[in-house]
C-alpha cells in the first residue's frame, strides 16, 4: 500500500514536485536516465534507513532533534560520496554521463524530503525503508519515462522557439497532469 | 503437398495495368547499332575485361571474367567488334558513370564455335559442375536483385534446404515479362526448376504464380503434366493471392510455407531457396544448351508508348531502341523508369543500356513530384509495411540523423517496396529516407573499419620504432665491428 | 555541548567509513580513453596538436583537451564525443576540413630518399633507400604528413573519386521548411 501510494499517487517528482533538478538535467538520454534512477534508488533507500537510525539512536536519546536537518544532510552526503565511488569503479561511462548530477543527488530535495517525512509520519525502520524505496522507484519510473519521451520529441519537428527545454517543461507538465489521475487509487 | 496458404502483413492492392503489354506477342528486338555492357550488372565485384579494343568477338564469348566469389562474368550478346572500354553512363540512382564495354555488332550474329546448334543435351550430374556452368554463364537473379545465382545455389554443407521456390509472382503493376516467359517457355521453366530442385537437394519445389495470371499458371501445369511422373511428384504450381509485394522473396516464402526469414537473415537459414522464373529459364539455357546469359525479356509499357509489348532484348541495347520497337513515344515529355512504378529507378535519358536488372521500361507522362507535407503521425505507413517495421519511427530517426536508432529499429530489414510512401497522406518520400539512412550507416561502418586498420598500423609502427630504438641502444652499449646499413628505415 | 560531541562523533564515524571505502573502491585504469579513441578517425595526422589519435584521446579523457580539435573527424566526431562524455558539442576549432584525399607519388620524380616513409604515421608508403616509393592507397589516411618532407615535391593529395560503389543516397530535400532552418536534433544538442 505504502509502496503503491509513494510510487504513483504521491509521486515525488510529478505530484510533490521534489527532485526536479536531476529530473530535467539527466533525462536527455535514456541510458543516463536509467543509470541515474538506479543511483538515486540506492542513495534514497540507504540514506532513508541511515537517517532513521541516526535519528532514532543518536538524536532522539540525546534530545538533539533540532540538529535533524544538518545530521541528515551529513548522512546523505556520505551516502552519495560512497555511491559515487561505486559508480566510478563499476561504470566509468555512466560516471561521465551523469557528470555533475551524481554528487548533486546530495542536494536532491527528494532525498532530504524523504528523510524528514519519515520522521514526520512517524515511520518505523521497515516503513522508512519502504518509503524511501517507493519514492526512489517513483522517481526512477518518471525519469525513465520522461527520458524516453524527450528522445522521441528530439527526433521530431518542434517549432524553433520551443526546442530543447521549453518543450521538455511542457511535457513534464502534461505528465504531471496525467499522474494526478492516480488520485484516489489508494484509499 | 501443402494445401494451405498464409498471409503476410500489410501490403497493398494495386491496379495491375498489365493487359496493355500482353496484347502483342513476344518479339525479338532487332540488333541495335551499339551495345553497352556494364562490367558490373550484378551485386558484388565488377567483372574484369578479357578483351582488347578492336578485338573481334563471337556471340556468347566471355568478355569479362569474374575474379571474386560474389561476382558474375559478362558475355557478348552478339558477334562484333569491341569498340571501346571505358566509363559510360549506366542505370544507377547516382547518375555516375561506370566501367563498360562497347560492342559494335557486325550483323552476322555468329555464335561461338560449338554453340551454334540448338541441341538440348543431358546436364552434368555432378553438382559442382552444374554450379560451375551456371556461374560461367553469368547468371544472376533476373527478378531485379541481380544476385549471382551460383552463389545463391551454394548454401554450404551445414545448411539443409527442403523447399525450392520459383518466383513467377511478378507483383508490381505494369510488368509482364515473367508472365510472358511462363506462357512461352513453360516447359523450359519446369525443366530448369526440376534441375534446380535436385541441385539444392530440396524435397519439394513450388512454382508460384499470382492469381492474376491464369494463362501462365495453366501453361506451367500443362508443361508439368507433360514432364512426367517424377516431376509431378515433387514440383507443384501454386497460385497466390494478388497483393503487392507478394513477389518479394521473404513475403512469398511466408505465403507459401508460413515461415519467416529471421531478421538480418537469409531464406537459406530456414531451409528455403527462392529464384525468379527468368533466372530458372536462364539456368535451363546454360545447363541444357550451354548458352550464357546474353538477353532477357523486357516489358516496354506505359501510356507513353504507342504499342506496349514484351521484347526479347540483348543486354546492352539502348532503351531508346526498345521504345522504338514498341511504336515510339506517344508523349511529348516522358518520364522513363527502369522497373515498375513502386520500386523502379528513374532513368535520366533513353540512351542508357538494358542490363541484367532491366525487367521493364515504363514510359509515363512527366509530372512534378507532389511536395511533401509534415508527418501527421497517422500511422498508415505501419499498417502497409509487409515487413512489420515502424516506418514512422524510421522516418523520424532518419530525418534527424539518429542512424544508430534507425538501425536498431530494423532499417536494414526494409525491402524498399514503397508501400509506406504510397499510402502516406503527406506524400513523404519515406523510402528515400531509409535509403539515405542505410547508405550512411554502411559508409560509417566502412569508415570505422578503415580507422581500426589505421590504428593497428599506427600501433605496429610505434612498436617497430621502439624495437629499433632499443636495438640501437644495445649496439651503442656494446660496440662491436658491425656494419651500418642494417637500420632498414 | 552534547550536540557538538554527538555530531562530531557521527562525522568522524562516517568519515572513517568513507575513507575505508575510498581505498577499497579505488579506480586504477582509464577505460574512457579507449572509448574516445574508438570514435576518433585514426588519421594520426597531429592536427589536434597531439602526437596521434591515442594521446589526444587520453587528453580528452583526462579533461585536458577540448573535443573539437579533430578536423578529419569533422562535426560528426565532435557530436559523438559530446554524446559519449556528456559534454557540450562545440563547432570545430580549425578551419573547414579538407576533402578526403589519398596521397599519390609521382614515380617519375621520386628519388628514393625515404623521407616520406619515415613521416607516414601508418606505414602506408612502401619502399627503401634508392628504391622506388609508392603509396598503398588502401592504407593511406590522407593526413598529408608526407607532402612536406619530400625534397622534390613529388607527392600530391588526390581527392577520392566518387563511384557508384561509394556514392551515398542524399537526404531528401524538405520543401515545406525554409532551406536554412536547422533540424530539431542539431539545435537541441
Amino acid at each position: 500500500m505504502l509502496l503503491a501510494s509513494t510510487i504513483l499517487v504521491n509521486n515525488f517528482v510529478l505530484v510533490k514536485f521534489l527532485g526536479l533538478c536531476p529530473f530535467m538535467g539527466v533525462s536527455r538520454k535514456q541510458s543516463a536516465a536509467i543509470g541515474m534512477g538506479l543511483a538515486t534508488t540506492f542513495v534514497l533507500t540507504l540514506s532513508s534507513v541511515c537517517s532513521y537510525l541516526a535519528n532514532e539512536y543518536l538524536l532522539a536519546p540525546l534530545g538533539l532533534e533540532y540538529l535533524r536537518t544538518i545530521t541528515f544532510i551529513l548522512v546523505i552526503a556520505v551516502v552519495v560520496q560512497f555511491t559515487e565511488m561505486v559508480v566510478r569503479r563499476s561504470s566509468p561511462l555512466l560516471y561521465n554521463a551523469l557528470g555533475i548530477y551524481l554528487p548533486l543527488i546530495t542536494t536532491n530535495c527528494a532525498v532530504l524530503g524523504v528523510a524528514l517525512l519519515n520522521i514526520q509520519e512517524r515511520h518505523g525502520l521497515i516503513d522508512s525503508a519502504v518509503f524511501g524505496l517507493g519514492a526512489a522507484l517513483g522517481f526512477s519510473l518518471v525519469l525513465v519515462l520522461f527520458a524516453a519521451m524527450r528522445e522521441r520529441i528530439e527526433a521530431g519537428d518542434v517549432p524553433i522557439s520551443f526546442r530543447g527545454t521549453p518543450v521538455a517543461l511542457m511535457t513534464a507538465g502534461f505528465m504531471s497532469m496525467a499522474f494526478m489521475g492516480f488520485a484516489g487509487l489508494v484509499r | 503437398m501443402r494445401r494451405r496458404l498464409w498471409r503476410f502483413p500489410g501490403g497493398l492492392r494495386l491496379p495491375g495495368h498489365k493487359a496493355a503489354s500482353l496484347e502483342l506477342p513476344l518479339a525479338e528486338a532487332p540488333l541495335p547499332e551499339r551495345l553497352t555492357l556494364a562490367l558490373r550488372q550484378h551485386i558484388g565485384a565488377a567483372a574484369e575485361p578479357r578483351v582488347r579494343v578492336g578485338q573481334h568477338v563471337r556471340k556468347g564469348e566471355v568478355l569479362a571474367r569474374s575474379r571474386e566469389y560474389v561476382s558474375a562474368p559478362v558475355h557478348a550478346p552478339t558477334s562484333g567488334r569491341i569498340a571501346a572500354i571505358g566509363e559510360r553512363a549506366v542505370p544507377h540512382p547516382s547518375g555516375l558513370h561506370a566501367p563498360c564495354l562497347e560492342l559494335e555488332p557486325d550483323g552476322e550474329d555468329r555464335w561461338l564455335d560449338g554453340l551454334e546448334d540448338d541441341q538440348v543435351e543431358q546436364p552434368p550430374s555432378e553438382p559442382a559442375e552444374l554450379r560451375a556452368r551456371i556461374r560461367n554463364a553469368g547468371i544472376v537473379g533476373l527478378g531485379g536483385a541481380v544476385f549471382p545465382s551460383a552463389v545463391k545455389l551454394t548454401p554450404g554443407p551445414q545448411t539443409a534446404i527442403d523447399t525450392l521456390v520459383i518466383n513467377g509472382v511478378e507483383c508490381e503493376p505494369y510488368i509482364t515479362c515473367d508472365d510472358t516467359l511462363m506462357r512461352t517457355r513453360a516447359s523450359d521453366v519446369v525443366a530448369g526448376a526440376a534441375l534446380l530442385r535436385g541441385l539444392v537437394g530440396a524435397a519439394h519445389a513450388v512454382l508460384a504464380v499470382e492469381d492474376n495470371k491464369p494463362q501462365a499458371a495453366a501453361a506451367l501445369r500443362d508443361a508439368l503434366a507433360r514432364a512426367g511422373e517424377e516431376q509431378t511428384g515433387t514440383l507443384e504450381v501454386r497460385e497466390v493471392p494478388t497483393r503487392f509485394p507478394a513477389g518479394g522473396e521473404k513475403q512469398l516464402i511466408k505465403v507459401l510455407t508460413g515461415r519467416e526469414v529471421p531478421r538480418g537473415g537469409l531464406p537459406l537459414h530456414i531451409g528455403v531457396v527462392c529464384l525468379n522464373v527468368g533466372t530458372t529459364a536462364a539456368v535451363y539455357d546454360a545447363v541444357f544448351r550451354r548458352r550464357p546469359l546474353i538477353s532477357r525479356i523486357v516489358t516496354v509499357t506505359g501510356p507513353g508508348v504507342h504499342r506496349p509489348r514484351n521484347l526479347l532484348a540483348r543486354l546492352g541495347t539502348p532503351v531508346s531502341h526498345l521504345i522504338e520497337q514498341a511504336g515510339g513515344y506517344a508523349l511529348e515529355r516522358a518520364r522513363l523508369t527502369m522497373g515498375g512504378p513502386m520500386m523502379g529507378l528513374t532513368l535520366s535519358d533513353d540512351a542508357l543500356p538494358v542490363t541484367k536488372a532491366t525487367n521493364c521500361i515504363l514510359v509515363e507522362p512527366e509530372r512534378a513530384a507532389a511536395p511533401a507535407l509534415p508527418c501527421i503521425r497517422c500511422g498508415a505507413c505501419a499498417g502497409a509495411c509487409p515487413v512489420r517495421l515502424l516506418p514512422q519511427q524510421l522516418y523520424w530517426y532518419a530525418q534527424s540523423g539518429q542512424f544508430d536508432k534507425a538501425r536498431t529499429q530494423g532499417v536494414f530489414d526494409c525491402i524498399e517496396c514503397g508501400c509506406c510512401s504510397h499510402v502516406c497522406p503527406s506524400n513523404i518520400p519515406l523510402v528515400q529516407y531509409y535509403r539515405h539512412a542505410k547508405s550512411e550507416i554502411a559508409a560509417g561502418e566502412r569508415e570505422r573499419q578503415r580507422a581500426e586498420r589505421s590504428r593497428r598500423r599506427h600501433e605496429m609502427r610505434q612498436e617497430r620504432l621502439a624495437r629499433e630504438q632499443a636495438a640501437r641502444k644495445v649496439r651503442r652499449r656494446a660496440p662491436t665491428r658491425e656494419g651500418a646499413g642494417d637500420e632498414g628505415q | 555541548m552534547m550536540a557538538v560531541l554527538a555530531l562530531t562523533a557521527l562525522a568522524v564515524a562516517l568519515g572513517g567509513a568513507l575513507g575505508y571505502a575510498a581505498i577499497r573502491f579505488r579506480v586504477e585504469t582509464n577505460p574512457v580513453a579507449d572509448q574516445v579513441d574508438n570514435i576518433l578517425p585514426q588519421t594520426q595526422c597531429g592536427q589536434c596538436g597531439y602526437a596521434g589519435c591515442r594521446p589526444y584521446a587520453e587528453a580528452i579523457a583526462a579533461e585536458e583537451a577540448d573535443i573539437n580539435r579533430c578536423p578529419p573527424g569533422g562535426e560528426a566526431t565532435v557530436i559523438a564525443l559530446a554524446e559519449l562524455l556528456g559534454r557540450e558539442a562545440k563547432p570545430l576549432e580549425a578551419e573547414a576540413p579538407r576533402v578526403p584525399s589519398r596521397a599519390l607519388i609521382d614515380e617519375a620524380e621520386c628519388i628514393g630518399c625515404t623521407k616520406c616513409i619515415q613521416a607516414c604515421p601508418v606505414d602506408a608508403i612502401v619502399g627503401a633507400a634508392k628504391q622506388m616509393h609508392t603509396v598503398l592507397a588502401a592504407e593511406c589516411t590522407g593526413c598529408d604528413l608526407c607532402v612536406e618532407p619530400c625534397p622534390v615535391d613529388c607527392i600530391e593529395m588526390v581527392p577520392i573519386a566518387l563511384t557508384p560503389e561509394n556514392w551515398k543516397w542524399p537526404r531528401p530535400a524538405v520543401q515545406w521548411l525554409e532551406p536554412e532552418a536547422p533540424r530539431c536534433a542539431e539545435v537541441a544538442r
